[in-house]
């Protein structure tokens, strides 16, 4: 079983700070940390225990510059096979759409039995890197996956829909899955597995690697804001014991108690 | 000259940090409060390698450098402080005297149940009349065929109540004082050989604190460490190494203290703004974090010399501890205070943080006998 992993490096915004750039043109980065889309680390978790299951090979890949090696190399000290980063000058400013047409045609090149993305990257949230990389290989695929068995060439995938609804689905392999957080419990890499990832070589695809020379780009960001504090809303602040008072002397106010 | 830690050790703070955050910070205020030792989350860490960090691969460890061992604990003692000193102990002051001065069976026999925390380490230097000057220790070791057999008792020694495998310092020959020291490895069943008094401590409550008692006890010629009446010098040698870890889980302390003291400060109102805005507080913070990063510094560089293969750096190494422990005592002690009320209750972690670091400038060697050995040095 050959499992390909895509990863994606994205900032750490749930507890931290986020401020705009004053151009708007992105967030400032240089207080943040980055990891793994927290969802694709659920995916590589899911790929290394199916390896563990079933047996076969883990590839991990991830479109990026040098930064993403980190990532990476993360993937690979917690027991992924292989990784190759993907890289060009014309990769810099790719949408979720052209982004699913290159990792399509990477994993095209490495190839594959099972694909595993996240269900959705935490920093832009469009979930749709998934299903395009499927569309353009044209293997089924199915989202928000919460559990996978595999059996003779097929995969029971459980997808978790809106109300506490699941959902179970035959799906013919080769197949893509996003995956959905809490499908299991990601791993902390090893020491040792630190101290082996961190020599490897990681391989680079480019633009002519891939063989791509007519990627569309048909949508762009125009500018990251912060809505304004309207007089709707009130912010409440401080330690926790004095932020319960407010709220709840804000509930009785209102006549809700 | 480089500051920044290469991607191994990177990945390493990085697994660390995360593990941490996850498993070590939630149970610390626990363990504080029962002063049970974190048998469970000891077990974890051995899995993922953080006891034997130093042990070379063939021996079961993940073989890092001494930098990496020190960025662990820091990350480790920022959440847990307790935590940081059972993986020093069992790290620097028990795998790595047997890797350096023992002989191949020692690292055969002992080197990977460390790693793997089947049997966790204890130094036994301390005495109850014997602290800050060890060569006035009392414990003895009479050769009768083949064995030694021990008589005395240890006091103050952590990991004790949960270790397998002890270092422990004795007489061979009372005469030549500390030249007559030797060092043995103890195993906790052999015969002789018991606990005496679990310590209720006021920080690091879950250290499995511990007196020792030897009882006739019984060793094995061939576990004495190095040579007869070579104790004293691998004593000394060790608490260099275990200087730099315990400077930096002080330092550790030190970061969790600052962090905490900077949130609260951002949030608390006081006189109609945050008292972040006032610069008392200021003043406070930036004094606690400029000697943080100083501290930090220290402990990487004498580290760093380790890692080079300089042979002694005792300088170095003492003034990484004396500077961190009074950087981790001077950061808590602001963090409860600009805590104020807040800060003296146990509802606010900087309490902890504030017995936690006390004793960092008690063990292994007070702040006091830190200055003697640097100033000895300087004056040599």
């Amino acid at each position: 079983m050959k499992i390909v992993v895509c990863l994606k490096r994205v900032p750490d915004v749930a507890e931290a700070e986020v401020k705009v750039k004053e151009d708007g043109s992105g967030i400032i980065e240089d207080r943040l940390t980055f990891d793994i889309n927290e969802p694709d680390s659920y995916a590589l978790e899911e790929s290394l225990l199916i390896k563990e299951r079933v047996g076969g090979e883990v590839v991990l890949l991830s479109l990026g510059d040098e930064k993403v090696e980190e990532a990476l190399r993360m993937g690979l000290a917690k027991g992924a096979d292989d990784a190759v980063r993907i890289s060009d000058p014309g990769f810099t400013t790719l949408d979720g759409l052209a982004t699913g047409f290159v990792l399509a045609r990477a994993v095209e090149k490495v190839g594959y039995d099972l694909i595993l993305t996240g269900c959705m990257a935490t920093d832009l949230g469009q979930a749709v890197v998934g299903p395009v990389i499927a569309r353009v290989l044209n293997i089924p695929y199915a989202s928000l996956v919460t559990e996978i068995k595999l059996e003779d060439g097929k995969a029971t995938v459980t997808r978790e829909l809106e109300g506490g609804l699941l959902e179970m689905n035959q799906v013919k392999l080769p197949a893509l899955f996003t995956i959905q957080t809490g499908i299991n419990e990601p791993r902390y890499a090893s020491m040792l597995g630190i101290k082996r990832a961190s020599k490897r070589e990681i391989k680079v695809f480019n633009k002519e690697d891939l063989g791509i020379s007519d990627l569309k780009v048909e949508s762009e960001i125009l500018r990251f804001f912060i809505p304004p504090v309207t007089k709707h809303a009130e912010i409440i602040k401080g330690p926790p014991d004095e932020i319960a008072t407010r709220l709840a002397q804000i509930i009785k106010e209102k006549g809700v108690l | 000259m480089d500051f920044d830690l290469n991607e191994e050790q990177r990945m390493l703070q990085d697994t660390v940090r995360k593990f941490a955050n996850d498993v070590l910070r939630p149970k610390a205020p626990e363990i504080d409060q029962s002063g049970e030792f974190p048998c469970d989350t000891i077990k974890k860490m051995a899995e993922l390698g953080l006891m034997g960090i130093v042990v070379p691969e063939e021996f079961g460890g993940a073989g890092f450098d001494f930098l990496s061992l020190a960025v662990a604990i820091e990350e480790i003692s920022k959440a847990c402080a307790t935590t940081g000193v059972i993986v020093a102990v069992n790290n620097s002051l028990v795998a790595y005297p047997i890797l350096t001065f023992g002989n191949d069976e020692q690292k055969k026999k002992y080197l990977p149940s460390l790693a793997s925390a089947e049997k966790i380490g204890a130094f036994a230097l301390t005495e109850p009349n014997a602290g800050s000057d060890p060569a006035g220790m009392e414990a003895i070791a009479r050769k009768e065929g083949d064995y030694y057999v021990l008589n005395g008792a240890k006091r103050f020694i952590t990991n004790a109540g949960e270790a397998g495998i002890f270092i422990v310092f004795a007489l061979t020959d009372k005469e030549k004082k500390h030249k007559g020291i030797s060092a043995f490895i103890v195993e906790r069943d052999f015969p002789g050989f018991s606990l005496g008094k679990h310590e209720d401590l006021m920080g690091i409550r879950a250290t499995a604190n511990c007196e020792l008692n030897f009882d006739d006890c019984k060793v094995p010629k061939e576990n004495l460490l190095g040579e007869e009446g070579q104790g004293f010098k691998i004593a000394m040698h060790t608490l260099d190494v275990s200087r730099i870890d315990i400077g930096a889980q002080a330092v550790g302390v030190a970061q969790a203290a600052i962090d905490e003291a900077v949130r609260y400060a951002k949030e608390r109102t006081q006189f109609g703004k945050k008292i972040s805005e006032f610069e008392f507080i200021q003043g406070m913070l930036a004094e606690a974090a400029t000697m943080t990063d100083a501290a930090r510094l220290l402990v990487y560089r004498s580290a760093f010399l380790k890692d080079k293969g300089v042979e002694r750096f005792t300088r170095e190494a003492a003034m990484a501890k004396y500077f961190a422990s009074e950087a981790a005592i001077y950061a808590s002690r602001i963090a409860v205070q600009v805590h104020g009320g807040y800060g003296y209750t146990k509802d606010y972690l900087v309490e902890r943080l504030y017995r936690d670091a006390k004793i960092m400038e008690i063990y292994e060697g007070t702040s006091e006998i830190q200055k003697i050995v640097i100033a000895r040095q300087l004056l040599r």
